[in-house]
């Protein structure tokens, strides 16, 4: 789960880890008398979307006057933000985070994520602050230094003065570099992070170190730990036909195709859309309705694959180790019934009760084009979807 | 033979008397799977299935004998159940559980690796050698026992190969779901070794997924000491790059983690890889064909 920067931020400061001191608005009224309340200025106007790039698609400002601020804040509340990370139809932005400005000497990276290869969490960090730390990791990896988080205790204060030697530091900044980064390990682990990042990490040119950005991810599977967590969810960042299929425990993933696809498991899902490219189709979705299908779930996916315009067949690729056949099959007709089904259905079902499943499909009445294997099924569904749209 | 299970496993279920454990315990027993009793907390003593249930993981070893176990604990409780497992002397669990917390999953590795037991999963199908031991929920009667090793970090689309390898008049010697979480007990690499000394062994099908490495250091792996023949498929070519993992996940491997990279890692290894998802099983019959 992800959550916003001004979110992040009151988590850090929770933590002791100083962070500029801001207001967050929704509206021009409140984000004025915010800022006024900060003081002379200068202010940052920064956009409050989950997705990065902000800056470069101008949703952050820099101003110097409360005129200049209330141009920001009028231009910035409520546009379409574009980014590199929300698609072409961009992110509105419905809250705004208001800064004091600070005096940088530098800028530092620095992140934590969990190593797959180590299996630990681990410290990033970089003098290359401010910048997109994939970009350093492509061009110059030797400027990335990892040190290993230890469950039980947390970053050793060694391993945080090492890095900060590494990243040339001096005075008492090493000791507050020190002190925030072992806090943000704390923090990683207590919160059950995937992600926790503070870019830049700036080092004021009176040698204070401050959260200048921040950005953290929860692990979804975790959430059970944190009930405090579910009021950061932002469900205006979330597609809601996403939302809807978690409400109902399916997975569900939009894409630009014609060919709805609902399938069991996350693997076969993949290797589903994959088959459908390879004949020339294009997949309309990822949807894995995971191993205890109900009729229910069942229909409540073929809703959610038929709320997309651009759907022309439905693709149902179900390998029953888990769940029988027939109780697909079963799922299959209630939900064609109840959608009242419009576009070509196809069906490949293998495994557990397969027999019981064609059966019933057969004598439901319901038009369903049956596929043997695999690549049947994607060469039907390819079909379909082309002789649906001429 | 085959790895890591056969008709000497005597498996214990822990979870045994809850919806999913009673389920699967019964679907492995009628396969012919020795299941030895279960581990419930706070039902020790009774029986289910007409099998023993114990309180704890020492209890039941102590008086099964046995040296597995397989855990369909819920997934709050499953780090915690491997641990106890691995702590009581089990030699090798299977943990079928999802949705397992990850700083929870690397402490249980770190128990299993500390007591010198092996896992396999979470969030895994299972492994079954064919005709000897079924560990986990995958559909017995698609199995046949044969020489095909088969490894893959999913659930339903193992099934798809092995399916497939059945139908071209092939069998296996065992089938390993290693699971599909960022960490996992068993990787491509520990299988592949496993597979690469097991005699009854004579070809492989490795299937995996983007994201991560583990495909790469199989692939590095399969260059310098597999002779025999391999045959890979990679999941995910068409999925949206981006949605898999947050902003800064990638960035430990370095920019790996595409299916292009996969693909390309696995065939400079000499691994034949399939196209298409539905090739899996012709593509091994050809390779097969032609070394004979």
């Amino acid at each position: 789960m992800k959550i916003h920067e001004y979110q992040a931020k009151q988590l850090l400061k929770q933590h002791q880890i100083p962070v500029p001191r801001g207001v967050v608005a929704v509206n021009v009224e409140q984000a004025l008398a915010g800022a006024q309340e900060l003081g002379d200025g200068p202010w940052v106007v920064k956009a409050q979307i989950h997705a990065g790039g902000r800056g470069k698609g101008g949703g952050v400002r820099v101003t110097r006057t409360m005129e200049e601020c209330r141009q920001a804040i009028e231009a910035i509340l409520g546009m379409q933000l574009v980014t590199h990370q929300t698609g072409p139809g961009g992110q509105q932005v419905g809250t705004i985070l208001i800064e004091e400005g600070c005096d940088i000497a530098r800028e530092i990276y620095c992140g934590m994520v969990i190593d797959r290869a180590r299996e630990k969490p681990v410290l990033m960090a970089s003098a290359e602050g401010g910048m997109d730390i994939e970009e350093v990791a492509a061009t110059r990896p030797d400027a990335i230094f990892f040190e290993e988080i230890d469950l039980e205790n947390g970053l050793s204060e060694q391993a945080a003065r090492s890095v900060a030697a590494r990243l040339d530091l001096e005075g008492k900044t090493i000791d507050q570099f020190v002190d925030v980064v072992c806090k943000l390990a704390r923090v990683f682990v207590e919160e059950d992070c995937s992600l926790a990042e503070i870019n830049p990490m700036v080092v004021t040119t009176s040698g204070d170190v401050i959260a200048l950005d921040a950005k953290i991810n929860f692990d979804d599977n975790a959430e059970f730990r944190h009930p405090d967590h579910a009021e950061l969810r932002d469900l205006a960042e979330e597609d809601p036909r996403e939302t809807r299929a978690s409400e109902w425990d399916l997975s569900y993933v939009g894409m630009d195709g014609t060919i709805g696809c609902m399938v069991n498991g996350a693997g076969l899902a993949m290797a589903t859309m994959d088959i459908i490219k390879l004949h020339g189709g294009e997949p309309a979705n990822f949807l894995d309705v995971g191993g205890t299908a109900t009729a229910d779930r069942v229909t409540e996916a073929f809703k959610i694959i038929l709320e997309d315009p651009d759907v022309a067949a439905i693709l149902v690729n179900i390998f029953g180790g888990i769940i029988r056949c027939d109780l697909i099959a079963e799922g299959i007709v209630q939900a064609a019934r109840e959608t009242q089904l419009q576009v070509p259905l196809i069906v490949r079902l293998e495994g557990n009760s397969v027999a019981e499943g064609h059966a019933l499909l057969e004598s439901s009445g319901i038009h369903v084009i049956s596929a043997d294997d695999l690549a049947d099924a994607a060469r039907k569904a390819v079909a379909a979807a082309e002789g649906g749209r001429g | 033979m085959s790895i890591l299970v056969n008709s000497d496993t005597r498996m214990i279920v822990q979870g045994f008397t809850g919806r999913n454990g009673t389920l699967h315990s019964e679907q492995m027993i009628e396969y012919g799977t020795h299941i030895v009793g279960g581990v419930t907390p706070g039902k020790g003593g009774s029986r289910h299935l007409d099998l023993p249930v114990f309180d704890d993981v020492v209890t039941a070893r102590r008086e099964t004998d046995a040296n597995a176990s397989i855990i369909y604990v819920p997934a709050r409780f499953a780090a915690a159940a491997v641990i106890e497992a691995a702590e009581a002397g089990i030699p090798f669990m299977v943990c079928i559980t999802e949705g397992i917390p990850t700083l929870d999953m690397i402490r249980a590795k770190d128990a299993v690796r500390a007591n010198g037991a092996r896992l396999l999963g979470a969030n895994c199908p299972g492994i079954i050698t064919p005709g000897e031991c079924k560990a986990g929920i995958m559909p017995g009667f698609i199995h046949r026992p044969g020489t095909v090793g088969v490894v893959s970090r999913s659930g339903t689309l193992t099934y798809e190969a092995v399916h497939q390898v059945t139908q071209m008049g092939l069998g296996q010697s065992t089938c390993v779901g290693i699971g599909g979480d960022p960490i996992i007990g068993t990787t491509f690499l520990d299988v592949l070794k496993l597979f690469n000394d097991d005699p009854a062994t004579e070809s492989i099908v490795m299937v995996g997924e983007i994201g991560g490495t583990a495909e790469e250091d199989a692939a590095d792996f399969i260059a310098s000491e597999v002779k025999k023949p391999v045959v890979g498929f990679i999941a995910g070519r068409t999925a949206p790059p981006g949605r898999r993992m947050g902003h800064a996940g990638a960035i430990v491997s370095g920019g790996k983690g595409t299916a292009d990279d996969k693909i390309a890692a696995l065939e400079r290894a000499g691994a034949r890889v399939a196209d298409s998802p539905a090739g899996i099983g012709t593509t091994l019959s050809e390779l097969l064909a032609a070394q004979n």
